[in-house]
């Protein structure tokens, strides 16, 4: 097996004592990141890039994936000791996590949250472990048309398959990639959007827009519901640890498919949150009557959910490092990360790239043990930082963000441009846009219409050549069907209503 | 006399949303037929991809803005109260983001901070402050002195030797 001796070549550039040191740092942040409302991977992590020039690219992902390992932690803490969900991904841990901390089982409830985040992701690194490496070999052979294609099929997934309205999606996708067409364009040298003024020259740079939308715009909403923390205490001590341990091996096959459902949300930009809502829906459903049920405090409805989020965040990196194209927002931002690094995120990162590739998979593998260990041991002051009156942390937050805004270019503009992206991060979180396919397709903008400009160039100009080999023509075939997949399940629902009409 | 002003409406908003859309992606039509959105010799010019974008996200603002239209006049996107909150968090940052040209980040990031605590907090004035203070002390030797990252400076700064 080619990967084992890849892999050992990972785990001794890990192992570095300073990419060590990182990967605590990093892990201490992201539950600090992921407890605070406002704060989270996505939004976390764009913050800190500026910061990590100074950093070999591999030190300076092991940093930022770290953090976004420990973020996906953070969240479970503040959902069940203060039924407020730190992060999206862990609003279905609060259904059957918050009751259980009332009931006084708050510990174990944590433990349930941690080990389960612990088994999702460790499942999904072994899935990108070995199937990360075929994929990218496979993505060798693409070409402009078969890279647009599946740009392509990324975001058709997200109008087909999202939970929201599937016009709202299209729109934030084509505000995006609007979006990042403002400013120089790289192939003609031609001025786009820019109105005349220096300042958008420069375009508007994705993290600018991540601090803004997801930063500004948590802290707008979470101010006006009044928030107000009220929570439980919680000490995890090692008779807990070791009782709740000894209990879970009995949950192996929500596990198991648990850690599915999170993969393959995970894989397909669906993302973590639909993967945990879906996957708490499933245990709820396969539950046998007679027993205590679901949202009365269950610790299957905290396995279940905790499993999928963390396997779903954790497989979206898959395609981000096979592929170049993220699965969610903090992928995303990581992929930015490669890019200003001076990496090519592509199939080609796994030949020329192998010790930065393979270092960050075996971090993976070390990143949540280290994970698992610090917040099992350090729960009762993460969950203090919530005791930190709102005013002070929002005030933070703010004075964070504008750093974070301003240290991408250096530039007082884009502080500017993150407030305004705060109150549209607002206005479109209330009204039920997604924010995810927007940054996405920011991030991915330019590098889409390259392939779509090179496809074309190649063809002049008929689109037939996204058809032209099975290949890319599979890839573009399914992603129609996604995209359309909203007015085809219409049309049959509307057929089986008319069918069994006639029967009755 | 003008009604006392209640709230924003979610029809309302959901308007204001699609017209947004509908205008940038207008903005951007109008753009790329400017720097040429058709074929050239060497392929497509530079306005082809934002043009057929543009017209994408037109239609679909125009479609959410048709359905907008019928959401019944009743409900609401945010109240009075929650509005006020916003503003109490919106208007100081903003405040401050403008100041900051001025006076530099440090101080305006001290002045939000105690702005915040003693407003929204109710904490007594010397807390405030000396926080407001200790954040920018540990913001700056962490940017300046260990990152060496620059962020806009003011007189005090400038006084101080920076």
């Amino acid at each position: 097996m080619d990967q084992f001796g890849l892999l050992l070549g990972g785990f001794a550039v890990a192992l570095d004592p300073w990419n060590l040191a990182l990967m605590v740092i990093g892990i201490v942040l992201g539950v600090v990141i992921g407890v605070l409302p406002g704060l989270g991977g996505a939004n976390g992590v764009a913050i800190l890039l500026p910061l990590t020039f100074s950093l070999s690219p591999v030190s300076a992902i092991i940093l930022l994936s770290c953090i976004y390992w420990g973020a996906l932690f953070g969240g479970a803490i503040t959902s069940i000791l203060f039924n407020i969900p730190g992060e999206p991904w862990s609003v279905a841990t609060t259904f059957d996590g918050y009751p259980m901390a009332q009931q006084g089982r708050a510990a174990e409830a944590l433990t349930a949250a941690f080990t389960s985040s612990f088994v999702g992701a460790f499942v999904a690194i072994v899935m990108i472990t070995f199937v990360a490496p075929l994929v990218a070999g496979f993505a060798l052979r693409f070409g402009p048309p078969e890279f647009f294609a599946v740009m392509f099929l990324a975001f058709a997934s997200f109008i087909g398959m999202g939970t929201g309205s599937p016009l709202k999606t299209l729109m934030a996708t084509m505000a995006g990639f609007l979006l990042a067409c403002v400013g120089l364009d790289s192939v003609t040298g031609t001025l786009r959007l820019t109105f005349g003024t220096t300042e958008l020259i420069r375009g508007f740079d994705f993290l600018v827009a991540v601090i803004g939308l997801f930063g500004i715009g948590e802290i707008l909403t979470s101010i006006e519901e009044g928030l107000a923390f009220r929570g439980a205490n919680a000490r995890i001590d090692l008779s807990v640890v070791r009782r709740t341990w000894a209990e879970l091996p009995r949950h192996w096959a929500l596990s198991l498919r648990s850690s599915l459902i999170g993969c393959w949300m995970g894989v397909t930009p669906a993302g973590a949150t639909p993967a945990s809502f879906m996957s708490y829906g499933v245990a709820r459903r396969l539950a046998k009557p007679g027993e205590v049920p679901f949202g009365k405090g269950r610790i299957e409805g905290v396995i279940a959910p905790e499993t999928a989020a963390h396997a779903a965040g954790t497989s979206a990196l898959l395609p981000m490092l096979a592929l170049g194209v993220p699965g969610s927002p903090t992928a995303a931002v990581l992929l930015g990360g490669l890019m200003m690094w001076g990496l090519q995120p592509g199939p080609m990162l796994f030949v020329e790239q192998a010790d930065f590739v393979w270092g960050l998979i075996a971090s993976m593998y070390l990143g949540n043990i280290v994970g698992l260990v610090l917040v099992l041991v350090a729960v009762p002051w993460f969950a203090a930082i919530l005791r930190v009156p709102f005013a002070v942390i929002a005030a933070l937050i703010l004075v964070i963000c504008s750093i974070g805004a301003y240290t991408v270019n250096n530039a007082w503009f884009d502080v500017v441009v993150m407030l305004c992206f705060g109150v549209l991060g607002y206005a479109m979180k209330k009204l039920d846009y997604p924010l995810a396919p927007l940054v996405l397709a920011l991030v991915l903008g330019n590098r889409t219409e390259q392939a779509f400009r090179q496809s074309m160039l190649s063809s002049q100009g008929d689109l037939g050549v996204f058809w032209s080999n099975w290949l890319v023509g599979s890839i573009m075939t399914v992603g129609l069907m996604l995209l359309f997949w909203p007015v085809i399940s219409r049309v049959r629902g509307a057929i089986s209503v008319q069918l069994a009409r006639r029967e009755g | 006399m003008a009604r006392r002003f209640t709230g924003i409406g979610l029809r309302t908003a959901e308007v204001g949303l699609a017209l947004l859309f509908a205008a940038v992606a207008a903005l951007a039509i109008a753009d790329a037929l400017d720097i040429g959105a058709g074929w050239s010799e060497d392929g497509p010019r530079s306005g082809y991809f934002p043009f057929w974008i543009g017209l994408i996200l037109l239609a679909a603002s125009l479609w959410q803005l048709v359905g907008a239209l019928g959401i019944p006049r009743r409900l609401g996107f945010a109240t009075r109260e929650e509005l006020g909150r916003v503003a109490s968090v919106l208007v100081p940052a903003a405040l401050q983001v403008a100041a900051m040209p001025f006076v530099g980040l440090y101080v305006s990031s001290a002045l939000l901070i105690t702005w915040f605590m003693t407003r929204l907090g109710s904490f007594a004035i010397p807390v405030a402050a000396a926080t407001g203070v200790a954040v920018a002390i540990v913001a700056f030797v962490v940017f300046e002195i260990w990152f060496l990252v620059a962020l806009p400076k003011g007189p005090i700064e400038q006084w101080l030797g920076y």
